[in-house]
């Protein structure tokens, strides 16, 4: 990617980033609940009409939307994302503090699922049309069709209250708590892609350079493991990337479910308690995350195909 | 009508799960003569029952027939969902052409907006927009589709791209037709089939994504029987009821499996030239 390239890139998700957030500001502004009311609420005090005014005008609530709007994305320039409403500490340092485990979750889950979805990927693919390809095929789809909230609570079900094998809701940290979680999120994952590996293995395994490597007398498993695999990986890395960046965002339902400190857990708190600015700034957070793996990702293609380098 | 009846019996396979589909929404449309109870009438005396007689699948922490819930379910998923994926094919169809054809400053403004929600992921801005709009069906539909619309945007705009400078197209703007009927009659009969099968297969996916937003409680409210909130209600009172969270999941894997399969036959057989 050269540099014109990369500066258009970054003028874009700069375009993005601001478009999104003013999106988000003004949903805000126009959604029918309180904020004041609601912070007020969560500690169980009624205050009177001066109060709640007093403080709406502390925290700029009651100037126009503009102003509100240009005052909150000067700050964020200048790194001050806020103070959240309802849990009256600076919004960076809360997101923070999730990003981390949400950042393990989703990459241990990633792991799991290359793990299931590659080998039974090219399992179907070599097979193709044999019983082991629709085995594969007929479990994979089941699992596309399977709600992930749903596969947790089986699995917090089995796992947690029949076996005893983890802790339901662990609040100490580790492998333990993490291991649930991250099977459901690899196991609706793992059904979609393993019928991207099979797609894109047989797509390689047509190709003409397959045929050639046969007529040289190559053993099947070097052309399918050093000619066919390579080729085949690359398409599925956009896929990762994209799914990495839903995944940071994306985690929400399970890590509801399982009690999980993570990023997706805290915007639906943040959303329930209607903490704007930590919404706002969860918001503007994930946007920025999404778009730079996406970016890495593309830069990394040039990297895995020289095809694409020699073009420019 | 000779001719409709091969398409049936050609295509075995889709006429077997739309059969199925259709017995779903039968369910849906008959379901106060199917449901043996009330779905909200709640007996105390009978909280959380297990499945046996009387009470098919049990009874929840209300001492609702679960059995009756479930069946009533289908009438609060189906309609969502086919208002969303109605919606989202005739906003984003209707949006893409626009922007394929006439190209320019509104091509620029509605792929600019379509850039944004893609740069994002959806769900979470889902989430975000439901839980400002407020808790309720109608929002759930709204939050989605708000994210949605642009994959039909982009997929109408590089169809009407493809076919905008062919031959019969042009002849016809030579000749005169007027804009309208340019769109109407040349354009959206080649564009239409492409964007059917997409949304056919989209059904089972928005179903789960509605599915998931009551489960956050971003969708419908209690005492709405809808499987999302009823697996989130029964979450609770799994270790000792976990047939509470056992039959509504059964429910959705069940629609969004005959959906799903809907969706791929469909595709085989508009488009017999993708074999996968």
């Amino acid at each position: 990617m050269n540099t014109k390239k990369l500066g258009k890139r970054f003028l874009q998700i700069l375009i993005i980033l601001i478009g999104i957030s003013f999106l988000s500001f003004l949903l805000i502004f126009i959604s029918p609940g309180d904020p004041v009311t609601s912070m007020y609420a969560s500690t169980g005090m009624m205050p009177s009409e001066e109060v709640i005014n007093e403080t709406r005008e502390e925290l700029g609530l009651n100037r126009i939307f503009i102003e509100q709007y240009s005052t909150w994305l000067w700050n964020c320039l200048h790194g001050d994302f806020g103070n959240s409403f309802s849990m009256h500490k600076p919004v960076a340092e809360l997101l923070l503090s999730r990003l981390l485990p949400t950042i393990q979750l989703s990459l241990l889950s990633l792991v799991i699922m290359l793990a299931v979805s590659v080998p039974f990927g090219v399992l179907a693919a070599v097979y193709k049309e044999k019983p082991i390809d629709h085995l594969v095929r007929g479990i994979s789809f089941f699992g596309v069709s399977m709600p992930n909230f749903w596969v947790g609570l089986l699995l917090l079900y089995v796992a947690a209250l029949k076996l005893r094998l983890v802790p339901t809701v662990s609040t100490e940290g580790g492998f333990k708590q993490l291991i649930l979680p991250a099977l459901t999120l690899a196991f609706a994952m793992s059904a979609k892609y393993t019928r991207q590996v099979r797609t894109a293995v047989l797509e390689e395994l047509n190709q003409d350079y397959v045929t050639g490597a046969r007529a040289r007398g190559l053993s099947e498993r070097t052309i399918l493991w050093r000619h066919v695999f390579p080729n085949a990986l690359l398409p599925l890395v956009t896929m990762l990337g994209l799914s990495l960046g839903s995944l940071l965002g994306g985690t929400a339902v399970v890590e509801v479910i399982f009690g999980y400190q993570g990023l997706g857990n805290l915007a639906v708190t943040a959303i329930t308690a209607m903490d704007y600015p930590l919404v706002q700034g969860f918001v503007l957070w994930i946007a920025l995350i999404y778009m730079a793996v996406n970016l890495v990702v593309d830069i990394s293609y040039e990297f895995l195909d020289p095809r694409i380098r020699e073009k420019r | 009508m000779k001719k409709k009846q091969n398409i049936f019996v050609k295509n075995k396979k889709f006429t077997v799960y739309l059969i199925l589909a259709l017995a779903i929404i039968l369910v849906a449309v008959l379901a106060p003569q199917i449901a043996p109870y009330d779905p909200s009438e709640s007996v105390l005396t009978d909280a959380l029952k297990a499945p046996g007689e009387g009470h098919l699948f049990g009874t929840d922490k209300l001492g609702r027939d679960l059995f009756s819930r479930v069946i009533y379910g289908t009438r609060a998923s189906l309609p969502a969902t086919f208002a969303l994926v109605g919606s989202i094919f005739l906003v984003g169809s209707a949006l893409g052409i626009i922007a394929g054809y006439f190209g320019g400053w509104i091509d620029a403004v509605i792929m600019r907006i379509a850039d944004m929600m893609v740069a994002f992921p959806g769900m979470v801005l889902a989430i975000a927009i439901a839980g400002i709009l407020g808790p309720s069906i109608t929002n759930a539909v709204i939050a989605i589709g708000l994210v949605s619309w642009t994959k039909y945007a982009r997929m109408a705009r590089s169809l009407v791209l493809k076919i905008k400078h062919d031959d019969y197209i042009e002849a016809a703007r030579v000749t005169g037709s007027k804009t309208g009927h340019i769109l109407t009659r040349y354009l959206l009969p080649t564009v239409v089939p492409t964007l059917i099968i997409t949304a056919s297969t989209d059904i089972g996916g928005m179903m789960l994504e509605l599915a998931g937003l009551s489960f956050l409680g971003f969708g419908a409210r209690p005492p709405i029987p809808e499987w999302g909130l009823m697996l989130s209600e029964g979450r609770s009172y799994m270790q000792n009821a976990p047939w509470v969270m056992i039959f509504p999941g059964l429910a959705i894997l069940i629609v969004v499996t005959v959906f799903n399969l809907l969706g791929d036959s469909l595709r085989d057989v508009l488009d017999p030239r993708d074999e996968e």
